[in-house]
């Protein structure tokens, strides 16, 4: 350690743990809240499996909230760009596993395999040859390209495939009891799978030279370009490791998602919600974002019978815009 | 006006580039007069099929020159301007459907009631200083919620919303007429041109010029002492308006309405489009860009209708015009970034 670096990083150290500090301090906050809820929940409920149901449920769909929202907060945290069609390539991904499990009848996570990669090379098209030409533009230039994305695959799913709704059957899929709530196993694997997921990302953006990059872009673009990092194609990698995740994400829901055109949008919604929770460009955040508005998802359901489960969603989110833009566990800059 | 003069040079978002000044907002006022002289007799001449285009491009136009008062003019991009219609549609519907109330005073209170949740909306958000694509997604999840409200509430009839009962004859006091009667191309006209007017009026006067101070540099208008946040919730209550009054005209002119129609994302898509087309922050832009997605989404959907043998298997399909909206938004966005009229408008001035 040389002395500059020695002197630089007492403070920095000392930031750090104020930082750690702070995040623990906001995350027993959370589940301190969290925990009055299902509280209430049970005491509201008139059986209480009904509120286990609801956990259990929201924890599984909040795994996959927060793998569909990991990318999304990728592309918001190193390229500044609102994608608005993030949903729409999960909604993509929803078709070519109809499409693969329909063609050829095998399991439908094999067609992670495919949509995995059709996904990537479709985000590192539409950000080198598309987004990049608008970088450094207002962001209202970039928001609405991402629209016109979006528009352009879900009519073009409508135009070509039509509008009738699929499915895709899961070959041995059955329900697993849980305190005496049911968990589907497809449900049960997606989790494992966007956990598993969240690890793997985690650890090419904290352990590789590409990793390394991405962070050093989104810290700071112009010194990352001086110190030789070609920006142009990290925001084209940083978009299509996003789109990635949606196509993973659209491949795990399939067994239980209704498959149409517009199968993405609510989850493009919730993967805002969920990036803004969790903090732009965090990814564990976004994990921890995700478990959070799986469960108020379902827990709307009990609070406000007959109103949209959405609503307590939406609620959430603009309640953070307002009170915590930098997320329940970013930095306050 | 040194106040306008704060431009930042290379700023390549939208700009006035000077367009309002005392004489040519003056001048402005008399070339949309002269439009408007030029465009009575076009429904005595035009088909029926075409009137309903016509009706439909001065819809996207009054959206249009709402949305960009408040985004184009005022720099604050909203993505929820669904809300504003629908609360507009929804008072005009409600109040004539279950009290008989003429729609012109719908306009009014769904014009006053859009403007008051605007003016709500954005003091929260300005109070919380939310900027950019924070204050976006903020319309965005408001317009959602009213969506998610007018869905699931009894009071508003649920999904099933509401339908304009059909009266014998024509009545201007309840804007309906016959079907083809050129009245409703009239009206659209007249409110479409009062807008216009108003925006070339606001943006003349003190208020709608600290607003562009504010949205050319927020730090050297307060260092000058403009108010900011007062002007920014004037610009909004009068974007609200506007669109709410083209919500009531929606309701009146297809006698129906329900949570999608009004409050759906779409609509914000369409309140966004003709103003990026034709050209954000101009006076003219939203016009034109209306003028250009009319006939578009016309002839694509004639298209599907009786699509040539190669396009035959899309017969009966959607989405081909939003397909072309959606290629049209992405080239101009990339190509024209200051939309057809801000573009043409640039080469002339240089």
């Amino acid at each position: 350690m040389t002395m500059a670096e020695a002197t630089e990083s007492a403070p920095a150290a000392r930031a750090s743990r104020v930082w750690t500090r702070d995040v623990a301090v906001r995350a027993t906050v959370v589940v301190l809240v969290l925990a009055a809820a299902l509280v209430l929940a049970y005491l509201r409920a008139d059986k209480p499996v009904i509120v286990t149901q609801a956990v259990v449920t929201g924890i599984l769909t909040g795994g996959v909230y927060g793998l569909v929202a990991m990318g999304l907060t990728l592309i918001f945290g190193v390229l500044d760009v609102v994608n608005f069609a993030h949903g729409a390539f999960l909604a993509l991904a929803l078709f070519i596993t109809y499409g693969v499990v329909q063609t050829t009848g095998v399991h439908p996570y094999l067609a992670l395999l495919i949509a995995v990669p059709v996904m990537f090379g479709l985000g590192w098209i539409a950000q080198y040859a598309v987004l990049n030409r608008a970088m450094g533009r207002p962001l209202e230039n970039q928001l609405l390209i991402t629209l016109g994305f979006s528009l352009l695959i879900e009519n073009g799913l409508l135009l070509f495939l039509g509008g009738n709704p699929h499915s895709v059957h899961f070959p041995g899929n059955r329900g697993l009891p849980v305190l005496g709530a049911v968990a589907d196993l497809s449900r049960v694997l997606a989790f494992v799978a966007a956990l598993v997921l969240a690890g793997v990302l985690y650890l090419i953006l904290r352990r590789t030279r590409i990793g390394t990059a991405i962070r050093a872009v989104a810290a700071n673009r112009q010194g990352a370009s001086l110190i030789g990092v070609d920006v142009r194609k990290i925001y084209a990698l940083t978009f299509a490791l996003g789109t990635a995740c949606a196509g993973a994400a659209g491949t795990l829901v399939a067994p239980f998602t209704t498959i149409q055109p517009t199968a993405g949008q609510t989850f493009n919604i919730l993967a805002f919600v969920v990036v803004v929770l969790g903090g732009m460009g965090n990814v564990l955040g976004a994990l921890a974002g995700g478990l959070l508005i799986g469960l108020t998802e379902q827990l709307g359901g009990i609070y406000l019978p007959g109103q949209s489960p959405l609503l307590l969603v939406f609620i959430v989110f603009v309640l953070v815009l307002f009170l915590r833009p930098q997320g329940l566990f970013g930095r306050s800059s | 006006m040194t106040i306008t003069s704060t431009e930042k040079p290379g700023r390549t978002g939208p700009r006035l580039g000077g367009g309002i000044g005392g004489r040519t907002s003056l001048g402005n006022l008399v070339v949309l007069a002269v439009i408007v002289v030029v465009l009575i007799p076009l429904p005595l001449v035009l088909p029926a099929a075409q009137q309903a285009v016509a009706v439909r491009i001065l819809i996207f136009a009054l959206m249009g020159v709402g949305w960009n008062l408040m985004s184009g003019f005022g720099g604050m991009f909203s993505f929820g301007h669904a809300a504003y219609f629908g609360i507009g549609a929804y008072t005009g519907a409600w109040l004539l459907v279950e009290h008989g109330v003429s729609p012109w005073i719908g306009m009014l209170a769904g014009g006053a009631l859009a403007a008051l949740f605007g003016v709500v909306i954005g003091y929260l958000s300005f109070r919380y200083r939310l900027k950019g694509a924070y204050f976006a997604l903020a319309t965005f999840a408001f317009a959602e919620m009213l969506h998610l409200i007018a869905t699931s509430s009894g009071f508003v009839n649920r999904a099933v919303g509401y339908n304009v009962p059909l009266i014998q004859g024509s009545s201007f006091g309840k804007l309906q007429f016959a079907l083809g009667s050129p009245n409703y191309f009239y009206v659209g006209l007249g409110l479409v041109a009062v807008a216009i007017a108003v925006n070339v009026l606001y943006l003349r006067s003190r208020a709608g010029r600290f607003t562009i101070a504010v949205r050319d540099d927020q730090t050297a208008a307060a260092a000058l002492g403009v108010h900011a946040m007062r002007y920014q919730l004037i610009t909004i209550a009068l974007s609200a308006a506007i669109t709410a009054v083209a919500g009531v005209f929606y309701v009146q002119y297809y006698l129906f309405i329900n949570p999608d129609l009004a409050f759906g994302s779409d609509v914000s898509i369409q309140a966004i489009l003709p103003a990026v087309i034709g050209g954000v922050g101009t006076i003219w832009g939203p016009a034109i860009g209306a003028l250009i997605l009319g006939p578009l989404s016309d002839v694509t959907a004639s298209l599907l209708r009786n699509p040539p043998a190669f396009l035959s298997t899309l017969q009966g399909r959607g989405g081909l015009d939003v397909i072309l909206y959606a290629i049209l938004l992405i080239v101009l966005v990339l190509a024209l970034p200051r939309g057809v009229y801000g573009a043409i408008r640039g080469r002339f001035r240089r």
